[in-house]
């Protein structure tokens, strides 16, 4: 297991003590903290600029019964700067389950903190707006506490469906001729993607107020992740960020693989570099598209599904499947390549950019989508760490922070290739960059090619980790044990946690991993990028009017199963 | 006599074959099977061949609701409305798994399938369903519209025979 040894000492001696622990021999730097002094530890990481933890990554809970304080909560923090990382850990008692709530240093915490409020039943002292945030009105109990039953569902009706008032921010409205009106958009409305509902309270035509309300694809990713194992699980995270599949495969793998101690075979690892760049510009397309259909713009969404479409035969041939691949194993891949998978790249990468160039030309000066897109939904990059962005969306605001730079995996160190920053933060940058970074992940993809197909098996040699062969399982004893073994009970992952991350196409797409040996996860969180983007939503649009909302929505790549998984 | 009679059988019959072939479809997309709806109605598969690409978001406009991804606890409410709010004649296609039966997801948020609340016409399998699981679906309903209609007529047809028959034996 990789050890980041850059433990942020000097830090604790500014703290009194023992108000912070640490902890050794884990994946990354870890303090215990006392739940009294966590403002004050918070405050010292985040807000002191010699600390410069700027960047809340999670907030996840834990449970565990048997403890004498049940409940855990982890913080994941970051330093862009310095790129180091540090975990905090705070004790919850079952019987006072109250924390402070951080939202004074880092506004990410606001979602974060409901979340672990709604799946374990903690409470957040000083948050401006602790409900339900995943499950819906009716719901009762904490899914995520270990002694819910997986399959007990409430059901919802019709009036008990929440109604949000959105906090009268303006009392100002007494000469104005119009009367503030508050409106609902959604969840089954074009522009909010299906799966989103915004009251907004306007003046005119301009949003005063809003109000998200998300959780609509709830799909209980992370119970359902504990009640399979390791492997079982793959299918799952496919369906968090369906756009780009195969990342999320890749992801949750090289966790599971950190934890073992195993690693992929060369060749796994660069067919993984390539499928997950291919991925990438997917999604991308995907994004870009849909933005563009939102402005009105239909043109570009024929052409950035074009290229979509060859790149799904390129997936469909490697692993059966267009969208939820399901093609990364614990280890390797499921299958070999096929036999014309570097034509069948080479192929694509002649195709893909005619199709980007065409919808340049079409869009890059367009004046209707320049009038619609610069200057809309703008965010500094400075409040765009603090509210917790990662990715495309938080380069387009100015800061260069990218996972496969900064904690290269697979084989991006090796490429020669760009980190992509633009200035302006707002949607039209945002649309740019992911213009910009899909010819960085074709140049990626091309100087992979060119070093051929790494010779050796697809996936490691290890009967306790990957199926042996068909032929051999059929005609040896051995080989059927562990067959049988291997499907009846699983990969057996040692205990221990970790948190792994690769770039997602919309940012840090982190998995944190608990194993105590059982067989089955004892607690997987997922770190999904969109989900702190979508929190800062109400902020961005605040003072737009009601259709830049609609653009703006569409430029921050929110994907539904990610975002509530 | 004859003559109106030819009349209404023909009405009916353009009726149904204008229906069968411009279904106005609501695409109720919520998660990865959405995508592969856009994958349907986009310029590879162009579901236009059909005749089906009217793609309506308003409920009050369209008579085939098709349901794409997963429909959890939370959005049941609103897809029940959605359904209520469809001027018939309606049909509902469940693309999908977990349309179907909640697919994989045996969870404490997720519908286990959505006949729970709404009446389906066609399950389309699949994990999603390619794009051309998804067409042959809706050729499927309009086949089945079409036996719908021989049927009815069956039925029209042999109430009135026996209606006659019990008057010619009165």
């Amino acid at each position: 297991m990789p050890l980041i040894e850059t433990a942020p000492a000097p830090l604790l001696e500014k703290l009194p003590a023992d108000s912070a622990v640490p902890v050794e021999g884990l994946d990354q730097p870890t303090w215990l903290v006392r739940r009294e002094s966590l403002k004050e530890v918070a405050k010292m990481l985040g807000a002191d600029a010699s600390a410069g933890f700027d960047l809340l990554l999670d907030v996840c809970g834990v449970d565990y019964p048997g403890r004498a304080e049940r409940f855990e909560v982890v913080y994941h923090l970051y330093s862009i700067g310095r790129h180091e990382r540090l975990r905090l850990k705070v004790a919850v008692p079952e019987e006072d389950p109250v924390l402070p709530s951080l939202i004074d240093v880092w506004k990410a915490a606001n979602w974060f903190e409901r979340e672990v409020y709604d799946m374990f039943g903690l409470r957040f002292e000083g948050h401006p707006n602790l409900r339900r945030i995943l499950t819906h009105e009716a719901f009762e109990g904490h899914p995520l506490r270990k002694d819910y039953d997986p399959a007990r569902r409430w059901i919802l009706t019709e009036d008990k469906i929440y109604r949000p008032e959105p906090r009268p921010d303006d009392e100002e409205s007494g000469d104005d001729m119009f009367e503030p009106m508050t409106i609902n958009i959604g969840p089954s409305h074009p522009a909010m993607h299906g799966t989103f509902r915004i009251v907004a309270r306007l003046d005119g035509e301009v949003i005063t107020a809003s109000e998200v309300e998300i959780g609509y694809l709830h799909r209980c990713f992370e119970k359902m992740a504990e009640t399979h194992t390791w492997q079982q699980v793959i299918p799952f995270t496919d369906r968090l960020n369906y756009c780009s599949a195969f990342i999320n495969n890749v992801g949750y793998c090289r966790t599971v693989e950190k934890l073992l101690g195993v690693e992929a075979p060369p060749k796994a690892v660069w067919a993984s570099t390539i499928l997950s760049e291919f991925s990438r510009i997917m999604d991308h397309c995907v994004c870009n598209g849909a933005t563009l259909v939102d402005a009105g713009a239909l043109t570009n969404f024929w052409y950035f599904f074009q290229p979509r479409e060859e790149i799904y035969g390129l997936l469909e041939a490697c692993s059966g499947a267009r969208l939820t691949v399901s093609y990364c194993r614990i280890g390797g891949l499921a299958a070999d390549l096929p036999p014309d998978f570097e034509a069948h790249c080479r192929r694509l990468l002649e195709m893909i950019p005619p199709f980007m160039d065409d919808i340049e030309k079409l869009v890059d000066k367009n004046r209707i989508w320049l009038d619609r897109s610069v200057g809309v939904a703008a965010i500094s990059g400075e409040q765009a760490v603090n509210w917790g962005w990662t990715g495309p969306c938080l380069r387009a605001s100015g800061v260069a922070n990218d996972v496969r730079r900064d904690h290269p995996y697979d084989l991006y160190d090796t490429v020669d290739w760009n980190v992509v920053v633009l200035p302006g933060g707002d949607v039209y940058d945002r649309y740019r960059i992911r213009m910009l970074e899909i010819r960085e992940s074709l140049k990626i993809i091309r100087q992979l090619l060119d070093r051929g197909i790494p010779e050796g098996p697809y996936i490691v040699d290890d009967p306790h980790v990957a199926l042996p062969p068909k032929d051999v399982a059929y005609n040896q004893m051995e080989a059927m044990i562990y067959h049988f073994k291997l499907i009846m009970d699983g990969i057996q992952v040692p205990a221990g946690e970790i948190y792994s991350m690769v770039e997602g196409a919309n940012g840090e797409l982190g998995f944190y991993a608990i194993s105590d040996g059982s067989g089955k996860p004892y607690r997987l969180k997922v770190r999904p990028p969109c989900f702190p983007i979508m929190s800062t939503f109400s902020h961005l649009i605040q003072g737009g009017s009601v259709s830049d909302a609609v653009v703006s929505l569409g430029g921050l790549n929110i994907i539904a199963g990610e975002l509530e998984r | 006599m004859v003559g109106e009679s030819w009349v209404t059988t023909t009405f009916e019959k353009l009726g149904e074959w204008g229906r069968n072939n411009s279904f106005w479809p609501l695409p109720f997309g919520t998660a990865c099977c959405g995508i592969e709806f856009m994958s349907v109605v986009s310029s590879h598969y162009d579901m236009a061949r059909f005749g089906y690409e009217v793609v309506r978001f308003s409920p009050r406009q369209s008579d085939l609701l098709i349901v794409a991804g997963t429909i959890t606890d939370k959005m049941a409410p609103v897809l029940k409305k959605i359904y209520d709010q469809m001027p018939d004649p309606k049909w509902v296609v469940s693309m999908g798994a977990c349309a179907c039966s909640g697919g994989f997801y045996r969870a404490y948020h997720v519908m286990q399938g959505i006949d729970e609340i709404i009446p389906v016409d066609v399950y389309v399998p699949g994990c999603p369903p390619t794009p051309e699981g998804l067409m042959h679906g809706i050729l499927q309903l309009k086949e089945k519209i079409e036996r719908d209609r021989k049927r009815v007529k069956k039925e029209k047809a042999t109430i009135a025979a026996d209606r006659d028959g019990s008057s010619a034996a009165a």
